[in-house]
Parts: structure tokens; sequence; C-alpha cells
């Protein structure tokens, strides 16, 4: 088998390959970018959730938490944390008075920073993840903890 | 004893001192972290986790890329068999990096995340504030320039030189890493989006392109310390780095799974990733079986077993630990849990970590005028360090794992209602974060002795 399987022959198969399943992945790429609208529901997108998203990557709030199950581990989940702390109904509340208490000083407990942030970015903060939310995640997470 | 085959092969050694400084700092941070988990306030507001985190896992990320750039200077040349092109260009680009990356962590530490974005001007071209791209856009600008000026200066040793397979693959790897380093240029407001493209950074780096350059410099080492054919080394490495591009490419849709795209995901990243730990699994057997048909007794004993020692933790951390949560039905209950966690720190430590301390233990003697082979106290020594390291790293990972399994069991598998909360599950997890600080310490101390290695000197025996 050594001799017959050369050198160039495998050479082919790693370009080959490479290239084949490279523009299968483009493809299958573009495909999803032509279905994405149905999922992410882009045309909620305000302003303010705009204004949310900066606020969200200004303050590295990735380098805690996860959104839809990506970033850090080390503080809740928080893709679903609208429908959690009270939706439509309550989350505005609660939202800003949480993030108006931290830190909270408990002794041991992991610390949240206080970000110092206006009333209006606290709201842009929860527009952000109330859209967030609302995106079609396939049915993640399993349960409403995240 | 100048042993080097071209002397401007010399430049890879402040690449390599400077990525382990960097090193030293990762290990260190990741220790506050491992605190942090247990100890929430352990330094009060000092250093929040965000910027601990920040600076463990970029610091990571830049010593692999100077662990990266080294070997290349290292072995392009004497794969080429011709000086580089361009010696005093190496060596700006190295201070320019060093300069920016070590701007770039005091700016994380010093500063408010906020304000570091502010006053490098993210509202005018927001990247910043995405795991692993927290870096300024200014500083990812350098990026790219330091990447250009580096393909350039290697693209024209090759040019001039022979052009052997092993150049091509690491050419080909360090091209791609800088082409998909570009979608980090690329942030819409969409979220759906953003994550979708932020992948093809992450994941073609460390699926894709990183794979073919560590098989790049794994084949230049299996060459010079087993003696074995370039021939036969160098099909094994097509064939390797063939599945892994093969599986890897459309694998990527394993991280798709619970994005805003079509179901078909599911199928074509389970089935694809799946095969991914093929070819680490064949980079085990190349190793092993070229360093068994050997020609020759290089006195470098210390190179062969990092050599070995990344063919099996690559495959243990990125194969079977990637392996146990790629399928889409048990991704959907371990996504973004410790699970993730354990085979990060074991495929990032076995694939990247050990490759590069692979070229390091075989090079340093050299560009440092030792000879061929440390003495063999120093040898020893450096053994310690492998040992103590890696059996460390395997803990790590066995507590994550234990305290994802754990974290699965009570937050993810129960309805709503019974599971318990984030916060109330962390607390059932300490123990397992707690014998994880352990694990962190030994592996510092084994850094300790693998860098003290490079310090015994004694009469060359080998």
């Amino acid at each position: 088998m050594s001799e017959r399987f050369t050198k160039g022959m495998a050479r082919n198969i790693y370009y080959g390959g490479s290239v084949f399943f490279f523009l299968i992945f483009l493809a299958l790429t573009f495909h999803t970018t032509k279905e994405m609208p149905k999922r992410d529901h882009r045309e909620n997108i305000t302003e303010s959730v705009a204004r949310g998203k900066a606020l969200w990557e200004d303050n590295n709030c990735v380098g805690c938490h996860s959104l839809i199950g990506e970033g850090a581990y080390f503080a809740p989940e928080l893709g679903n944390v609208y429908d959690r702390r009270g939706g439509e109904a309550g989350f505005k509340a609660f939202f800003n008075g949480w993030m108006k208490a931290q830190p909270l000083n408990i002794p041991g407990r992991r610390q949240m920073p206080n970000f110092h942030l206006s009333d209006q970015e606290i709201d842009d903060l929860a527009e952000f993840l109330k859209w967030t939310s609302e995106m079609d995640t396939n049915n993640w997470p399993p349960n409403i903890e995240g | 004893m100048n042993t080097l085959k071209y002397q401007s092969q010399a430049v890879a050694k402040p690449y390599f001192v400077f990525a382990m400084i960097l090193f030293v700092g990762q290990i260190l941070f990741g220790l506050l972290m491992g605190l942090q988990y247990v100890i929430g306030d352990i330094v009060g507001g000092l250093i929040p986790f965000n910027v601990a985190r920040m600076v463990h896992t970029n610091l990571l990320i830049v010593w692999l890329l100077f662990g990266f750039m080294g070997a290349a200077y290292y072995l392009v040349p004497e794969e080429a068999e011709t000086e580089l092109y361009s010696p005093k260009l190496a060596l700006a680009l190295f201070w320019i990096f060093a300069a920016a990356g070590v701007a770039t962590i005091l700016g994380y530490l010093l500063v408010p995340y906020a304000t570091l974005a502010h006053i490098t001007g993210n509202d005018l071209w927001p990247t910043m504030g995405r795991e692993f791209l927290e870096q300024p856009t200014i500083t990812k600008l350098g990026i790219v320039v330091v990447a250009l000026g580096f393909l350039f200066n290697l693209g024209m040793t090759m040019l001039k030189g022979r052009k052997t397979a092993i150049n091509m693959v690491m050419l080909t790897g360090l091209i791609g890493l800088a082409v998909f380093f570009l979608f980090a240029f690329y942030n819409p407001t969409n979220l759906a989006l953003d994550k979708y493209f932020w992948w093809f950074v992450v994941h073609l780096w460390v699926e894709g392109v990183w794979e073919l350059i560590m098989g790049a410099i794994l084949a230049f080492v299996l060459i010079k310390v087993t003696g074995v054919d370039r021939e036969v080394i160098e099909k094994w490495l097509y064939v390797i780095i063939a599945m892994a591009l093969i599986s890897g490419i459309l694998g990527t849709g394993h991280h798709f799974y619970w994005l805003m795209v079509p179901e078909y995901w599911q199928w074509v990243g389970s089935i694809f990733s799946a095969i991914e730990p093929l070819p680490f699994f064949a980079m085990v057997l190349y190793a092993f079986n070229m360093v068994n048909r050997r020609r020759r007794e290089h006195p470098n004993k210390a190179a062969t077993l990092w050599a070995l020692g990344t063919s099996v933790m690559a495959f243990l951390g990125a194969g079977v630990w990637g392996f146990l949560h790629t399928l889409a039905p048990v991704n959907y209950y371990t996504h973004g849990t410790q699970i993730t966690a354990a085979h990060g720190h074991m495929a990032f430590y076995g694939a990247y970590a050990m490759i590069v301390m692979t070229i390091m233990s075989y090079a340093m003697p050299k560009l440092r005028g030792i000879g061929e082979a440390n003495c063999n106290k120093a040898q020893v020594t450096e053994m310690w360090g492998f040992w103590l390291m890696t059996v460390a790293m395997v803990f790590i990972t066995l507590f994550l794992t234990g305290a994802g399994v754990l974290q699965v069991w009570l937050q993810r598998i129960p309805e709503s209602g019974e599971a318990l909360s984030f916060m109330a599950t962390q607390d059932k997890l300490a123990i397992f974060y707690w014998l994880r600080e352990v694990a962190g310490v030994i592996f510092l101390i084994g850094l300790i002795a693998y860098l003290a290695s490079f310090f015994i000197t004694e009469k060359k025996t080998a």
C-alpha cells in the first residue's frame, strides 16, 4: 500500500478535498444567510437594540456571561434572561434595579461590577436582550435557567 | 557550538523567549480566575473576572502566535535551504508585535474596558467586546500589518529556495490564519450574523488552519529527531491534514446548532465533526510509528518526548473531549457548560501549547549555541516540566468535566421549575473548582520546572 499510495496522491487528496468541502461550506453559508431573516427577526432591530448591542460589547459582558451559550461560564446565560426575569410584564423594572444594585457585595459571592449606565443605556441594553430572546435558536436552551 | 544551518534562523529566539514570558502571565491569570470561581470577591473589584479572563485567553492566543512565528522563522529557512529573506524585518516585526501586545494587555488591566473602547475609537469601527476578539480595533489592524510583513518575509524566502511539502503546508496554514482573521473586522449590528461569522475566525483557526501549522511543525521535528525518509513523513502529513480539513471545514456546523440557522446544520455539524478525532488519532499513530522506525538516536530526548506527547494530548483534548459533546443531541444539554471549558483547556494545551514547546525543545539548544541538545540534567528537568504540566492538565480537564456533568445534571436536564438556577448550581460545583485550582498550582510548578531547565548548564554529556 505504501508503495502504490504516493505522496503526490496524498497531496491531491489534501488540495482537492479541502477545496471541494470549502466550496460546499460556502454554498451552505450562502443558503443560511438567505434563511436567517426568518429566524433572527431583524426587522425588529431598532436604534435602541443597536445601541444595546454596542453597550454589550463596550462593557465586555461576554467576559463573564454567555449569550446563547457562547462566552464565559462565570455568570448566568443571558440569551433568555428576558423570559427568566419577568418578560413583558416585569423585565425592564427588574433589570434597572439589578444594574443599579451592583456590586452586591455579598461576602464570597462572585461580584458583578457597576457599569454606571444611565437609565437610557439600561433601557437600550434591555431592548437588546429582549430582541435576542425572541430569536429562533432551534429551541435552545433546554429550560428557563439557561 | 554553533549548529545552526542558516544564521538567520536566529531571529526565532526572541519570539520563543517572549512567548514563554506571556505563557507565565497566562497561567498566573488562570490561577486568579480559578480562585474567583470559588471566592468570588477574592481581589474585590481590583481585577474583575472579565478582565482576568480576557488577559488569560488573549495571552494564550498571542503567545501561540509568537510561537508559530518563531517556528516559521526557524524551520522555513532550513526547509528552503536558504537564508531568511530579511532578518531585519523579522526583528522589527517582533518589536512591533511585542509592544502592541504589551500595550493592549496593560490597556485591559489599567482602564475600564468601556474607556479602552472609547479612547481607541471603537465607536467609529466597532470590533471589540466579542469573545477572544476583545483587542482594540487598532491592535487588530496592527496584527494584520505584522501578519502581512511576516508572510511577505516567509514567501520571499520560499520563492528563492527549495519548496518542500512542509514549507507549503506551513505557509498555507499561516496564510489561512491571516485571511480568516479578517472576519474579526466584520461586526454587524445583527447578532445572528455577528455570531455566525465570528466562528470563521475562531473555528477555522483552531479546528482548521492551525492544524496545518501543527502538522507542519510536527513533521519537521519528526524528520529531524528520527531521520525517517522525508517522502514518508510528508506523505502522512498530507493524509493527516487532508482529513483535518475535510472534517473540520464542515465541522464548523457543530457551532451553529443553536444559532439562528436552518436545522440541517445539526446533521452536517454532527456528522463531520464526528470525523474530526480521526486526523488526531492518525497523528498519534504517525508520531509513534516514525519514532519506532527511527534511523538515528538523536541526543535531544526531550524534543522526542514533546513530539509524542503533543500527538497524544491533542488526540485526547481535541479529539476525544471534542467528540464527547459534539453530537447535536448531546450538545443541546452541554452547550456553554464546564464541559466546553474542559475540552478547551486540554485541546489548546495538547495541540498548540505543546507543539510550540516541541519545536522550542528541538530548536532552542541550537539557537542558544549549546549544540544538538541540552545537557542531560537540563533535559531531565525539562521532562519533569513536561510531565507535571501534562498530568496537571489531565486533572484540570477531569475536574472540569466532573463539574460540567454535574452542572448538566442539575441545571440543564430537569424541566423549568425543577432545574437549579445557574448560581445555585455553581455553589454545588465548588469542590470540583477547588480541585481544579490545586491541579492549576501543579501546572504552575511544572511550568517553573520547564523554564528552570533553560538555566541549567553543565558540560555536555550527550
